[in-house]
């Protein structure tokens, strides 16, 4: 085992707690299966026991509201004891009879890796006895008691890059983008057609806008219907560049810099309009071409939203439950328009965190959320903040992975110039439907005072407020 | 692991189930449980039956021992409703890291318990073993019985990791920890000759509560629940009930009959879906307790009230016979719900163009050639492209299944109901039949199927 990052996650803590209360975080395997989701005619496969698979696919055809095709090995007790090897190949042979897949992915568990299963050792035996598995198999080591769900999708993707990704001769104008957890299906379509839009030709790597954006296929299908193809992930080596988003996308395109020479540069964020700016003015100077006219607009459109709005956003206290990178997209642009991020709770280490660090991150869960968010003006996180939001009767804005009940998480844009106009609209009319009333014998206002005191929360309201960065877990 | 495996033998070996009285002793030690296939499986495991079959306990915390992925993939998922403490919606796991893997979770297991003790104070927490506290071999029943006498309050072991089995398993698994640890070891505050048990109701969507009323105005009383909407206390005084009865097949099957064998509780397997087999639970319900020393006249007012509610149901279900006769409906269910709902639907005309006998007993199949004539119409095991092929030739008007298979029927553009535990609607008792017909109803004649199966424009003109 290596060093472990999800020790760190408990290092330092000021308070210490043993158990997880209302977990913010999903594990490693779940967000592996979902880059391979973004492939095309794909089958992820956990090497695990059933329960693995049973718990993930749920989770997800709540979120998408789509069928979602993920396998298991079916372990057993006995079968972990004596190694998975031969689960693996009869699992890779029954989804080759029964799905036809094009690709196979296939992401450990806890159980298997506290076995230690060589799943790599296994995997070129089994190709080795069946020529028949013709199509490429990507391995990705995610054991659950590590890291979280951002983690394994970042793992999945470096773990293709590192299977399939091969130098070739510059093609002018093609570009690969790598898509951080972060993005939804319609986040992705927004983008490409940015890029698009500069002249550019895009692959997506995973592209979750073919497989999960929700649409209505011709036939039945058993694995994904639609992603990336296996033959474009052969041709991502002849890009001009690569566009990352997200800091968990960085190990991945750094992977494929050094496998095919291609210039990889990372976008933190595509939300807000700094952020924002930088993407229009880094395609720009990498097409040769002016920003269109249609984006120009769309900036304009955006600058008056922020004027619009801004009355309702200066000085509310905002509290967030997000993997790093949503938190950071999300995070930053509330600052941008004069929020106060009051709370923030993440699930796995990253850079962007010590950006974030003079509001003070925790590694915690939605009980660490919940304890600090009394008398914030908005609560952000994913639809298991529910029940928070319904004890601490504050406003909630379903963001991130599981969306559950609500409709449409597929297609949620924040990204670009519009998405970020629409989202300063959506935030913005929470705030302005839940403003303050003044009422007779409320007295003078004071920002300074008033805004530290939420109803019923007491000290707890401000006790993120300025901390350093650390866990609320014990080591 | 040893006692885990006697228990698990144990359960298998489980007299009362008819399937297993066929067996001969070799088959019966392989288990009730298909062997899975990889790569072609599909269900939860033992860890998630257990906690499905447990959790609808309210005012219990429940722990889990094991990875975030166990329970933070998982948690307050699933419809199971209380009326009063809402403890069990809140997501409680050690969530171990790579140290504790290596070292061993039970000390942050003994603190999880202490924290959760000083800050929720429930009457009892329930712990659950998984996949890899199971393998690096954390002991949770000695850790919860050192942790119950320092802490004063039951700490109960639930020992049904995920790799032990099916979802099915871990079900009988958490019976076997109430068996052990929970019922018998409280006393209730009075008795009456009317008190039952309903084993094997999880009270989703409130379907409890679409019966308890009936059961009220008879003058029956719930004693415990297990465990839609139950209180540990109620769970922990269950010994006491003059009978009990046996809902969702066989998920509980042991826990039933074990409280026959240790207390006399004498019990029946029924169903509350379906007018008829609504009324038949009353009147066996009726029956166990006059049996065991209640009021004779109890027969006689089940049978007012079942006239009267009868009456109601036909009356009301009778509304939709002109919209519905002649409609056809695909049934992927499984056990008593493959027949139960059968005849309800029949009754108001709406053809079955095929039912799923997958996960049905032998009884049930039985009583499904009963109701439906011949067995052309039972599906053994249907793939979902299989089922895709059925609703896209528009064989069938409608799909009543569970979440699985909910999009097969939406991409094939056909109506669907879902009539499993994610469903939103109570469909229990004769309100509950009423609601389900009355689903259907609005399923098979909102106007969207028409547009949605109208050609795009451009694929018209190509037709034309």
């Amino acid at each position: 085992m290596t060093a472990p990052a999800a020790i760190h996650d408990r290092a330092a803590g000021l308070a210490t707690k043993a158990c997880t209360v209302n977990p913010l975080k999903m594990s490693q395997p779940l967000g592996a299966a979902l880059a391979f989701l973004g492939i095309a005619g794909s089958m992820p496969l956990f090497h695990g026991s059933q329960g693995c698979t049973a718990f993930g696919l749920v989770l997800f055809v709540r979120h998408f509201r789509e069928s979602i095709p993920l396998q298991t090995t079916a372990m057993n007790e006995v079968t972990t004891i004596l190694g998975g090897g031969e689960n693996i190949e009869k699992a890779l042979l029954n989804i080759h009879k029964r799905a036809k897949p094009a690709f196979i992915g296939i992401a450990s568990t806890g159980l298997t890796e506290t076995k230690g299963d060589d799943v790599a050792g296994d995997l070129r035996l089994i190709k080795g006895a069946h020529p028949e598995l013709d199509m490429p198999i990507v391995y990705v080591s995610t054991p659950d008691y590590q890291g979280a769900f951002q983690d394994g999708w970042a793992k999945a993707v470096t773990a293709i890059m590192e299977a399939l990704a091969v130098p070739a001769p510059t093609v002018k104008g093609q570009v690969t983008i790598l898509p951080g957890c972060h993005m939804t299906p319609g986040d992705i379509v927004e983008l490409r057609d940015i890029v698009t839009d500069f002249g550019l030709s895009p692959i997506v790597l995973p592209d979750l806008s073919g497989s999960l954006d929700g649409h209505v296929p011709e036939d039945f299908s058993p694995t994904s219907l639609g992603g990336t193809t296996v033959t474009e992930i052969g041709q991502i080596g002849a890009s001009e560049a690569t566009i990352a988003i997200g800091e968990q996308m960085r190990p991945a395109a750094q992977v494929l810099t050094e496998k095919t020479g291609v210039p990889a540069k990372v976008f933190d964020s595509l939300t807000g309009l700094a952020a924002a700016d930088e993407l229009y003015a880094y395609l720009s100077a990498l097409s040769g071409r002016p920003v269109p006219d249609k984006y120009r607009r769309q900036r304009s459109q955006l600058v008056d939203a922020m004027l619009d709005a801004h009355f309702f956003f200066g000085g509310k206290r905002v509290a967030i439950g997000a993997e790093p990178d949503l938190l950071w997209a999300l995070g930053a642009w509330c600052k941008d328009m004069g929020c106060e991020l009051a709370a923030a709770v993440t699930t796995t280490e990253s850079p962007v965190l010590a950006r974030l660090a003079a509001e003070g991150v925790r590694l915690g869960d939605l009980e660490d959320l919940e304890a600090q968010a009394g008398g914030c003006d908005l609560l952000i996180t994913h639809s298991h903040g529910r029940q928070a939001a319904h004890r601490l009767g504050i406003p909630f804005l379903r963001m991130g992975l599981p969306i559950f009940d609500r409709l449409g998480a597929a297609h949620r844009v924040i990204v670009g110039y519009k998405g970020t106009r629409d989202l300063v609209f959506e935030v913005g009319n929470i705030f302005l439907a839940n403003g303050h009333e003044w009422q007779p014998g409320d007295g003078a206002f004071d920002v300074l005072q008033d805004h530290r005191q939420g109803p019923a929360a007491g000290d707890a309201t401000c006790a993120g407020v300025g901390l350093p960065h650390h866990s609320t877990r014990e080591t | 692991m040893d006692s885990l495996a006697n228990t698990v033998q144990q359960v298998f070996n489980e007299p009362a189930c008819g399937k297993n009285q066929g067996k001969d002793d070799k088959a019966r030690k392989k288990g009730c449980t298909r062997a899975l296939q990889p790569g072609a499986a599909a269900g939860g495991c033992a860890f998630d039956g257990a906690k499905i079959a447990l959790a609808p306990i309210t005012d219990v915390a429940h722990l889990v021992h094991g990875p975030i992925a166990c329970e933070g993939n998982s948690w307050d998922n699933r419809g199971a409703k209380s009326s009063g403490p809402l403890l069990y919606r809140t997501g409680f796991t050690t969530d171990i890291n790579e140290t504790d893997v290596v070292f061993g979770g039970e000390k942050r297991l003994f603190r999880a318990i202490k924290e959760i003790l000083a800050k929720y104070d429930p009457p009892a927490v329930f712990v659950y073993q998984t996949c890899v506290t199971a393998l690096i071999g954390d002991d949770i029943e000695a850790l919860c019985k050192a942790a119950s006498v320092k802490f004063g309050k039951p700490i109960i072991p639930v020992n049904a990791p995920g790799f032990v089995g099916s979802k099915n398993l871990g079900n009988k698994l958490a019976g076997e920890a109430l068996l052990e640890y929970v019922i018998g070891t409280k006393e209730p505050e009075y008795t009456t000759p009317y008190d039952i048990n309903i084993i094997g109701e999880y009270n989703l969507a409130g379907e409890l509560w679409q019966v308890k009323p009936l059961l009220a105005e008879l003058g029956i009383r719930v004693l415990a629940c297990i465990s839609g909407d139950a209180r540990y206390h109620e769970v922990a005084s269950a010994h006491r009930a003059r009978a009990a009865m046996m809902v969702c097949s066989k998920a509980m099957i042991n826990v039933a009959r074990k409280m026959e064998e240790r207390y006399g509780i004498p019990f029946f397997e029924g169903s509350f879906y379906g007018v008829s087999d609504m009324s038949e639970a009353l009147r066996e319900i009726a029956r166990l307790l006059i049996a065991r020393g209640a009021p004779a006249d109890l027969s006689g007012r089940v049978e007012t009230l079942v006239a009267r509610e009868e009456a109601r149901a036909w009356a009301r279900l009778s509304a939709y016979r002109p919209r519905l006769q002649g409609k056809r409906a695909l049934l992927i269910t499984g056990g008593v719900k493959s027949w139960s709902v059968v005849a309800a639907l029949q009754e108001i005309g709406i053809e079955i163009v095929g039912t799923s006998v997958k996960k049905s007993t032998k009884e049930d199949k039985e009583r499904i050639k009963k109701i439906m004539g011949d067995e052309a119409h039972m599906i053994e095991d249907m793939t979902p492209r299989e089922m895709y092929g059925v609703l896209k030739d528009a064989r069938a008007d409608i799909m009543l299944s569970g979440g699985r298979s909910q999009f097969v029927a939406l991409k094939a553009k056909v109506p669907w109901l879902d009539i499993n535990q994610e469903r939103h609607h109570a469909y229990a008792g004769y309100d509950g039949m009423v609601a389900l017909v009355g689903e259907i109803d609005k399923a098979l004649t909102n106007p969207i199927w028409g547009q949605v199966r109208r050609p795009a424009p451009w694929d018209a003109k190509v037709a034309s």
